[in-house]
């Protein structure tokens, strides 16, 4: 048992604390926000260079990873990108979709997209929810129906992170089944341009862009199947609890960086001749966000480690009881740091709002606090 | 980074768990499973059966007769201690004296007090709480003259402690003394240790709201202790006091005995009934459990964070307030879930059904006896070892710089 990074992951902390210290100041991002994109191409060929998009994968297809393992390292990734509240798409393209290709993809298809993945050429994006199915994998009436050697997609595909910059799509379409079997749900590689696509991008609350996706008659090749058919969604569970993983480690970034933040306007705000971190009132909200984020930090700790888990029993029952405690925890510190800043809080020229809704929106994502608590809870009778 | 216990920590695992099946009494450990009362005897016997194994002070260094182990080996053997039943090592002597006495004693006072209290010779209470000074502990007013009589230097002790936790039992009580009133409140505070057999010492007990007797007043009139009992210097004994408490929280965090009160809570939990189907079953029920779990998980990696960041730092740091605060919360769920799973078998109070030897008809099912009693009790977590208010005090002035 160890809790310590080593050397190299040390260094790559520091070397993302630099950038977002240069880089992503707050007026920058707030610009990036309100760009074509949302984001930075350039900051995307400085990830490529640092070598974070090539973290994940093996090194056969021009990647860091050594051993497969490396979820602790994207979480020490995650965490920063948390911090500097980053809008770029590392979570859809390098995490879901990639880590997806990776665990799931054929040789080729490997070879096809993660060098290009990692070389900062190519952005992904998973197109997996629907819109009656709120945060259930199994909700899938999407359909692909065989057409000549390939297959034509019919359906729809709701709040689609990074949908609208991504080059490809992985869509989940039914090949067989009713709408909620857990059978029955395959995974096709889609173009970006393909004819009958739609592509419908828009902001997010927390400064990000996602897209609802149509398929009307989109037509693609029988090698665009990712994994065996009607046998996707183990695969979709893997990708999105090694997301979740990810995601926590976010979620702790932020409120760690927010802490530091509500803190030092506490040590400074004076109001009745003396600084307001002085009344016990506003000390004990301060701990009480303090020791939420160690907790925080502790179970998300724990999802990582165990994201990179083959037991998927054991995998589900960490992701399900960390997604569940980092939002509760992420809920709890965002609506205590916008309190302590008193109007401040609720501004939106200060960076406490900007990670307040991040953080909100976080528990939204991949299954609020409430799904993954019952979905834990429901373990309880399995054991 | 790796969460894995190594082949090596599984191994260790794999020995304490031999000793357990070896030599820890199966009376006590039932008494433990059951929630029955533990006799002085009871303690005695299960810290002599550790020392004769070398393992009586598995958190202490081993200049001093501990075994040495670090974090993770002292985690496990908490774990698996707790799991098969073993009582808890009360915290008095092994935790909170001893290591006051290795850092601040001198070698006579180590080389006296320490064996004793590995081997369960002698048995510790604290001296803190005075009936006017709680969590404003530096008020305290228990005086300590220092006189000189023909038989040598010694203090002339007047006063009275509170809140002593089974004080009923002990040979030697730690207290924090007033030796002077000149300057801040903090440094007229002396640490002595105090013979429970000199004349002048009266115990009495205070009954909780549980009906046990497991706490006391005690009373000093005219008691006098030898100045060689003295631990450091005179008047620093606020210094120590809080190297002390720090020490208690680590224990405080009780991990050990939270998972096996989750697994007891889930075990009633699947035997109680509700509209014809297992309680667990209900899923509002089922929910509050999984809650307390994650909290559980959360802590149990926490403390293992804090205890090899510590590593070979000799005092834990504030940080252990975090322990402390979330530690005694969660306990206080396990609590207050078991009891409301009984429901309204919760009622029954059977006070004689929580001695070992009592074969009377149990009221509800076997194990409901003690669990009412266990909820009531443990509202004392959030409030002793410095209440959990205190505790956020400590983490914002020491943490925060607040």
């Amino acid at each position: 048992m160890d809790f310590n990074y080593n050397e190299e992951q040390l260094a790559l902390q520091d070397t993302l604390r630099r950038f977002i210290a240069k880089d992503y100041g707050f007026e920058q991002r707030r610009a990036l926000a309100k760009s074509a994109d949302g984001f930075s191409r350039d900051h995307w060929r400085q990830f490529a260079d640092l070598g974070i998009l090539a973290l994940p994968f093996p090194e056969e297809f021009g990647g860091l990873s050594v051993d497969g393992g490396n979820a602790v390292d994207t979480m020490l990734v995650m965490e920063m990108l948390g911090r500097g509240l980053v809008l770029e798409p590392y979570l859809a393209t390098v995490i879901l979709s990639g880590g997806l290709i990776r665990d799931c993809g054929s040789q080729a298809q490997k070879a096809a997209l993660l060098p290009a993945i990692a070389g900062g050429e190519l952005l992904l994006a998973l197109a997996h929810y629907e819109a009656g199915g709120r945060y259930e994998l199994n909700h899938v009436t999407t359909a692909a129906k065989p057409d000549g050697s390939g297959y034509a997609l019919n359906g729809a595909k709701a709040v689609v992170l990074s949908g609208g910059a991504a080059g490809k799509l992985i869509v989940s379409a039914r090949t067989s089944g009713a709408p909620n079997d857990a059978g029955g749900i395959s995974l096709f590689l889609v173009d970006g341009n393909a004819p009958g696509l739609t592509v419908r991008n828009y902001p997010t609350q927390d400064g990000a862009r996602a897209a609802e996706v149509k398929l009307s008659n989109v037509n693609v090749a029988g090698d665009a199947l990712i994994g065996a058919k009607d046998q996707a969604l183990p695969l979709v569970e893997r990708a999105f609890d090694y997301a979740i993983a990810a995601l926590c480690a976010e979620a702790v970034g932020a409120m760690a960086a927010l802490n530091e933040v509500t803190l030092e306007y506490l040590k400074t705000r004076k109001q009745f001749g003396q600084p307001i971190g002085r009344f016990q009132a506003l000390q004990h909200r301060m701990v009480d966000m303090v020791v939420a984020t160690e907790q925080a930090r502790s179970m998300a700790t724990l999802a990582a480690v165990k994201a990179d888990s083959s037991d998927a029993a054991e995998r589900r029952h960490a992701i399900s009881a960390a997604k569940a405690y980092v939002g509760q925890s992420a809920r709890s510190v965002g609506q205590a740091a916008v309190q302590l800043h008193g109007g401040m809080g609720v501004v939106d020229e200060l960076n406490v709002s900007h990670y307040f809704k991040r953080l909100t929106m976080i528990n939204a994502t991949f299954g609020d606090a409430d799904h993954h608590l019952g979905l834990f809870s429901d373990m309880l009778l399995a054991a | 980074m790796d969460l894995n216990f190594t082949p090596e920590e599984q191994a260790f695992r794999a020995e304490v768990r031999r000793f357990l099946d070896a030599k820890l009494p199966a009376d006590i450990s039932d008494k433990v499973h059951t929630g029955k009362r533990l006799q002085k005897a009871d303690f005695v016997r299960w810290q002599k059966a550790l020392h004769q194994q070398g393992w009586g002070a598995t958190m202490w260094p081993k200049e001093f007769g501990g075994t040495g182990w670090n974090a993770v080996q002292q985690h496990i053997f908490e774990e698996e201690c707790a799991d098969a039943g073993a009582p808890m090592q009360l915290p008095f002597g092994l935790r909170m004296v001893a290591p006051v006495i290795m850092a601040f004693g001198n070698k006579s006072q180590q080389e006296y007090f320490l064996p004793r209290i590995v081997s369960g010779e002698d048995w510790w209470c604290q001296g803190y709480s005075e009936p006017g000074s709680g969590s404003d502990l530096a008020s305290l007013k228990m005086r300590a003259e220092r006189v000189a009589s023909a038989d040598g230097e010694h203090y002339l002790v007047n006063g009275q402690k509170t809140w002593n936790t089974l004080g009923q039992h002990a040979d030697w009580i730690f207290c924090l003394v007033r030796t002077s009133t000149e300057g801040r409140q903090q440094e007229g505070i002396s640490f002595l240790l105090i013979d429970m057999k000199a004349p002048g010492i009266t115990v009495r007990p205070i009954i909780m709201l549980d009906g046990e007797h497991e706490i006391n007043e005690v009373w000093f009139e005219d008691v006098k202790v030898p100045a060689q009992n003295l631990v450091g210097q005179e008047n620093k004994g606020w210094t120590y006091a809080k190297f002390l408490l720090g020490h208690e929280r680590t224990g405080i965090a009780g991990v050990g005995r939270s998972k096996r009160a989750l697994k007891q809570l889930k075990a009633i939990a699947r035997s109680e009934i509700a509209n014809g189907r297992p309680l667990i079953e209900d899923q509002r029920f089922r929910d509050k459990i999984a809650q307390v779990e994650l909290e559980l998980m959360a802590l149990e990696v926490t403390n293992m964070r804090v205890l090899s960041a510590e590593g070979k730092k000799h005092a834990p740091g504030p940080e252990s307030s975090i322990l402390k605060i979330k530690g005694s919360e969660i306990q206080q769920m396990l609590t207050e879930l078991m009891m409301q799973a009984l429901g309204h078998y919760s009622l029954p109070w059977l006070p004689e059904a929580l001695d070992a030897d009592w074969h009377g008809e149990p009221v509800g099912a076997a194990y409901a006896a003690p669990l009412s009693g266990h909820y009531f009790n443990f509202r004392k977590t959030t409030i002793y070892g410095g209440s959990n208010e205190i505790q956020k005090n400590i983490i914002a002035q020491m943490i925060l710089g607040l």
